[in-house]
């Protein structure tokens, strides 16, 4: 059952994501110990849980940057196990650390992140713009950035490639005020123009409002998926 | 698949008295040592010795068959190598790593009987003009390298690929070093061909193709073992995985449970 | 392909400059080596001008090593490499383009050498196009070879110790090699140096080929 309704629409869609009994370790450590999961466009799914629930190992395999151990999926029409390359091409990811090359400046980390991701390098003025990173930094080496600043600046290489499928890991975490409100309202925009975003984190009085289905994760495992507008659960 | 060679021999199920010895290992190893003997037997009394080298000559009853085993044994780890990399297959990658333990030994014995014969015949330990000697030595070395890349990380499957990488750059880089440098150059002071050119006597060349079936037969002796331990901990580590899986999905249990009152 | 090659290149030489390691540390340990080389052998002057293009290539080997660790070490800081699996460029366009990169300082290193060769041994150069040939050949060779190591070893804990344990052996032909086709540059041996030029390209040749095949393998497991 890998098509639905996307909510808002009468579009019958290609699920997004789409996971079956899927085991993930890290190391020895089972990080996934049999995930289920079905994701269809234009969701917005807030996954939450506790410290060491496997929430980051979900985006990192929804990301294609593990392999799996057992189990089987699609993410993005591209299968988890074999395309891999195919998938982390056209994600967005924000994982914990920035994937940002420390000693070079900010336009330039953008740049080559735009180049790699065939997009107009023109697009990275207007990212940086979009999230309020000044322009004074803009020559300055990333390893003299302020954490949030750094944040900022990871956000703007997500934003840079316009990705069909967001995978957020704590996008509020280190952020200002001003920030987090620009997160939000970058996940909304992102939703409205039918892309779909996976978003990890633990501001449920933030995040509750701007997504559209709830999962619960423990252990390594889904147990509990329910949403306002779509019922997923079993 | 082959995985059942191992697990009948772990004692009736009980893992405590895992061992990896059976019935058929244990006649196998006392036909290897009653070669052995013989071998030596045969090598160092009853060949003659030759008219050029004198007894130096019986050295070489080691050298060669360990120097072949030192390739059959390398190449062992080649193909398991590329099996590891193509099919990730656990069984090849416990035979590549068997067989590259295995192999290095033989190659220390290669080098060491060679150069001990050298002396008298050559007359030096060790030529570095000789570019078979030379790169006998680099294969060595990158495989003693390629101990240290296994030993480096645990179990993890990357490790496997990494030392497969390390495998393979040797299989194909040594011949073509090897092949190429005595084919431009032409600098070696190894005979060629000794053996068929029919110089040697009738009881010196038995010894040498006796002394290769020994050296085989210590090889799969070996090899049988050494796999055997590292199927045993592949094993294990699958077990340790199941209970670390088991204890994962209670944690998502409970918390499910726990979780379950706002769900329809 | 090339714009990937380019931009990964780019990116590396960037950074190298930026931090100034190549031009205020490797050169200067580079020259220390070849001195201290100097020191060991001057009391023999005829067995130090015989001995000047393998000391010479044992110098551009401890750089390789350096050059290497530096190159691995910016892939492997704070998630970038994270970065360039997401990014999606071909492995084979980050093999090459790191690998130029690597080249690129090693030559740089090597034309302070020749220098240093020239002043401190003596040396007196027969044949020009035959050291500058070796030079970019041998380099080609050794950049590919360490390039590829280097990722090998990218995330073994001990890596700086690792490196050079695969390093030395992989590279042994393609120094000796290399030092052949110095002796017959230098003058210092009668040799075919262009025989072993031809060798050496061979290696080359080899090294490359197997890197970007195995490049792709090792970029994969994360």
């Amino acid at each position: 059952m890998n098509r639905g309704v996307v909510p808002g629409g009468s579009v019958l869609a290609m699920a997004i994501i789409s996971l079956t009994g899927v085991v993930a370790l890290l190391g020895r450590f089972p990080g996934l110990a049999g995930v289920d999961l079905t994701v269809e466009a234009g969701e917005v799914v807030l996954i939450h849980g506790p410290n060491g629930a496997g929430k980051s190992t979900l985006l990192r395999v929804c990301a294609g940057l593990l392999r799996i151990e057992s189990g089987h999926g699609q993410v993005l029409g591209h299968d988890v196990r074999s395309e891999r390359p195919a998938i982390r091409r056209s994600v967005g990811l924000l994982g914990h650390d920035t994937a940002l090359y420390e000693d070079l400046t900010v336009t330039e980390n953008l740049r080559f992140w735009a180049r790699a991701s065939r997009v107009e390098e023109a697009q990275v003025p207007t990212a940086l713009d979009r999230l309020g990173v000044p322009s004074r930094i803009h020559d300055v080496a990333v390893r003299h950035l302020s954490a949030g600043q750094r944040r900022r600046t990871a956000l703007a290489a997500v934003v840079v490639r316009r990705p069909r499928l967001w995978l957020l890991d704590e996008p509020h975490a280190g952020l200002d005020a001003g920030g987090r409100d620009l997160v939000d309202a970058l996940v909304k925009d992102a939703s409205s123009a039918g892309a779909t975003v996976m978003l990890a984190s633990h501001e449920l009085d933030r995040t509750v409002d701007l997504a559209t289905r709830h999962l619960a994760v423990a252990g390594g495992m889904v147990v509990g998926d329910h949403g306002p507008e779509v019922d997923h659960a079993r | 698949m082959t995985t059942q060679v191992a697990a009948q021999d772990r004692g009736d199920g009980d893992p405590t008295r895992a061992h990896t010895g059976s019935r058929a290992t244990r006649g196998l190893g006392l036909v290897v040592l009653a070669g052995l003997v013989a071998l030596v037997l045969l090598a160092f009394f009853a060949a003659p010795p030759d008219d050029e080298q004198g007894d130096a000559v019986r050295l070489i009853f080691i050298h060669v068959p360990s120097a072949i085993l030192t390739y059959v044994a390398f190449f062992t780890t080649a193909a398991g190598s590329a099996m590891w990399l193509w099919k990730r297959s656990s069984w090849w990658d416990i035979t590549a790593h068997a067989a590259a333990e295995i192999g290095v030994m033989f190659c220390a014995l290669t080098l060491f009987t060679g150069s001990i014969w050298g002396r008298p015949t050559w007359n030096t330990y060790w030529d570095w003009g000789d570019v078979r000697l030379v790169t006998t030595l680099i294969l060595f070395l990158l495989m003693v390298g390629y101990l240290v890349v296994r030993s480096s990380g645990g179990d993890d499957p990357a490790v496997s690929t990494r030392a497969a990488i390390v495998g393979l750059l040797a299989a194909i880089n040594i011949p073509i070093v090897n092949r190429s440098v005595e084919w431009w150059f032409d600098r070696t002071l190894h005979q060629k061909a000794s053996l068929t050119d029919g110089k040697l006597e009738d009881l010196t060349l038995f010894t040498l193709v006796f002394g290769l079936v020994v050296g085989l037969l210590f090889f799969v002796w070996a090899m049988i073992h050494r796999f055997r331990v590292g199927w045993l901990e592949h094993q294990a580590r699958a077990e340790d995985l199941d209970e670390a899986l088991e204890a994962r999905r209670s944690e998502a249990a409970a918390a499910g449970s726990s979780a379950s009152g706002g769900e329809a | 392909m090339l714009a990937d090659i380019a931009a990964v290149a780019g990116k590396d030489l960037r950074i190298e400059w930026r931090s100034r390691v190549t031009a205020s540390q490797v050169i200067p340990f580079a020259a220390l080596v070849l001195v201290l080389f100097g020191f060991a052998l001057d009391a023999n002057r005829p067995v130090l001008e015989r001995a000047t293009p393998g000391l010479f290539w044992m110098t551009v080997l401890f750089v390789t090593n350096l050059a290497v660790q530096r190159s691995t070490s910016i892939e492997t800081s704070d998630g970038a490499r994270r970065a360039l699996l997401l990014a999606g460029i071909e492995p084979v366009a980050v093999f090459v383009g790191k690998a130029l990169a690597v080249a690129v300082e090693l030559l740089a290193v090597e034309i302070v050498l020749v220098g240093g060769v020239l002043v401190f041994y003596g040396a007196e150069i027969d044949d020009w196009g035959l050291l500058v040939l070796t030079c970019v050949v041998a380099t080609m060779a050794v950049a590919a070879a360490g390039t590829l190591l280097g990722a090998l070893v990218a995330g073994i804990r001990a890596r700086e110790t690792v490196l050079p344990i695969l390093l030395l052996p992989v590279l042994a032909p393609v120094l000796i090699s290399a030092t052949r086709a110095f002796d017959d540059a230098l003058g210092s041996v009668a040799v075919q140096g262009w025989a072993w030029l031809g060798l050496l390209a061979g290696f080359g040749v080899l090294n490359s080929g197997l890197g970007a095949l195995a490049y792709g393998v090792l970029l994969e497991e994360t």
